[in-house]
């Protein structure tokens, strides 16, 4: 692993964040938009319902983690996206750069701006509407890096896929934390869910931490073993994922679609 | 038979299929330090593929690359890092400026003293006025000299031209030629230089490989290969093989 290769990833990325305030604007507003839209709708719901329930830590706080999750899967294929639609991927693959520095490359700067979106979120949903991370207690930090490292793998498995599926593909990935959502039980408890769905729930990392969530929001505290399955199937994940990116990757040089990835050809 | 050093480049029966075609049928030629090799022939004879085969980015169906000596199936970062390239396939990106991508790319190849050498580039390939100028506003002569400063970054051993002056004006181009030639002069640096263009392959290559269907079909001095095979000019003889190969059928 070579630093100074990592960090031309890396300082590509900054140059542009540097010279392009469109790119830096979606780091924020879309995050913040969520905050106060769902800041708003738990606020009226606090009002309306006559339980004795509070639900800005239930779904603003779930809100807040989801965004995050997604924010870091973006973060890594936008990251590729730059080298798609710039027809970049010849200059950098033939250059002394690897897989694995490149995947590092795209890591390092998925921290940085999903890190920034967090501390958005985070402020807006405390001073905007009183949600006080101090609630979910030690277990924001488990919580945190456990989406983190989903984000991740998502991230690393969808640009696998547009690596070779091509620039079209890039349709099939912006739906996928979407397709995900109903499955990982983001507002609801998975029990509300049918059979085969609470099966796929199971094989889902966020649907521990937000089973999690709610479990802390109920007072009933958190049930750390399930969340360490969460964390492990995280981990295993994020390792298929790797597995699928260099695989993908052998191919698409055996092919020489990485030569002519213009050509948008799944062939 | 790969020749015993001091070759920058060694390949040696080289070899590409994609499905039932042979794109690159059993190649073997080296490069050395100080040589500019020309590699020629028709559309389609298989000259990119092999460049991208060097490059690393298209695996070869057998045979073998060795750059420095180092075999770039084992050590692709190594073999890599003392190589470069340019082709008018593979702008820079056009939503960096100039001297950013010549900073980004300075990191990838690892180059010591970085801002020293970009200033030195900038200069030698007139891009000074232009440094905080995006890559992609810049007429395709210019980018095609950003292309070049960018090859030429890391001081490669081995550097691959593919059509380097396609996009430039005569004056510009013969400039580069010169420029290339002179870096070359230094006995340290080999060329791999592919063009259509038979006058500067003649002007500027040492040795001439015609390929065609991806074999090499013909092999010698550029400035005398002509008289040779009865030909009146290069592009004369460019035109007999690769005629030849067409009647031929498959080239072989």
């Amino acid at each position: 692993m070579n630093g100074s290769r990592v960090g031309a990833v890396v300082l590509r990325m900054l140059y542009l964040y540097r010279g392009s305030p469109q790119r830096v604007f979606p780091i924020f507003i879309f995050v913040a938009i969520d905050i106060l839209v769902w800041g708003f709708l738990t606020r009226y719901l606090n009002s309306v319902s006559h339980a004795d329930f509070n639900f800005v830590p239930a779904l603003l706080g779930a809100v807040l983690l989801w965004d995050f999750l997604t924010r870091v899967m973006q973060q890594i294929t936008m990251t590729l996206f730059e080298d798609v639609w710039t027809r970049n991927f010849l200059n950098f693959f033939a250059s002394p750069l690897s897989t694995s520095e490149y995947l590092v490359g795209l890591l390092i700067v998925a921290i940085i701006t999903s890190g920034m979106s967090l501390v958005v979120m985070l402020v807006l949903a405390q001073i905007g509407f009183g949600l006080s991370f101090l609630a979910y207690g030690a277990a924001l930090a488990p919580f945190l890096m456990v989406l983190f490292v989903t984000g991740i793998a998502l991230g690393v498995a969808a640009s696998a896929l547009v690596l070779r599926l091509g620039p079209a593909s890039e349709w099939l990935i912006w739906p996928i934390p979407m397709l995900i959502s109903p499955f990982a039980g983001v507002f609801y408890p998975v029990t509300v869910l049918p059979g085969w769905m609470q099966a796929i729930a199971l094989i889902l990392p966020p649907s521990y931490v937000f089973e999690g969530m709610r479990s802390i929001v109920a007072g009933q505290g958190l049930p750390w073993d399930r969340l360490a399955i969460g964390g492990a199937l995280a981990l295993v994940y994020l390792v298929l994922a790797c597995m699928f990116f260099f695989a993908v990757y052998r191919t698409v040089i055996r092919s020489g679609l990485i030569a002519r990835y213009s050509a948008e050809t799944v062939s | 038979m790969i020749p015993p050093a001091p070759c920058v480049l060694s390949v040696e029966r080289l070899e590409k299929s994609f499905g039932d075609v042979r794109a690159v049928d059993g190649v073997s030629f080296h490069v050395a330090p100080g040589e500019i090799v020309g590699l020629v022939g028709p559309n389609g004879a298989g000259k990119t593929t092999t460049i991208n085969m060097i490059l690393g980015v298209l695996e070869p169906s057998g045979g073998r690359i060795e750059i420095e000596g180092v075999d770039l199936a084992v050590d692709r970062s190594k073999a890599l890092s003392c190589t470069n390239f340019a082709a008018v396939y593979a702008p820079l990106p056009g939503n960096l400026t100039v001297e950013q991508n010549l900073r980004v790319f300075g990191k990838l190849y690892a180059v010591k003293n970085l801002s020293e050498r970009i200033e030195k580039l900038l200069a030698v390939y007139d891009l000074t006025r232009y440094r905080r100028t995006k890559a992609g506003v810049l007429s395709s002569g210019e980018q095609t000299r950003l292309s070049l400063a960018k090859a030429m970054l890391n001081l490669p051993r081995l550097l691959l031209l593919d059509e380097p002056t396609a996009s430039i004006d005569p004056s510009n181009a013969r400039d580069i030629r010169a420029g290339i030639a002179k870096f070359v002069d230094n006995g340290l640096c080999g060329v791999l230089w592919t063009s259509h263009n038979m006058y500067e392959v003649q002007a500027v290559c040492d040795r001439v490989l015609f390929l065609s269907h991806g074999l090499i079909v013909l092999e010698g001095d550029p400035k005398t290969l002509p008289t040779e095979h009865g030909a009146a000019s290069l592009d004369d003889l460019f035109v007999n093989v690769a005629q030849e190969a067409l009647h031929d059928g498959s080239g072989r």
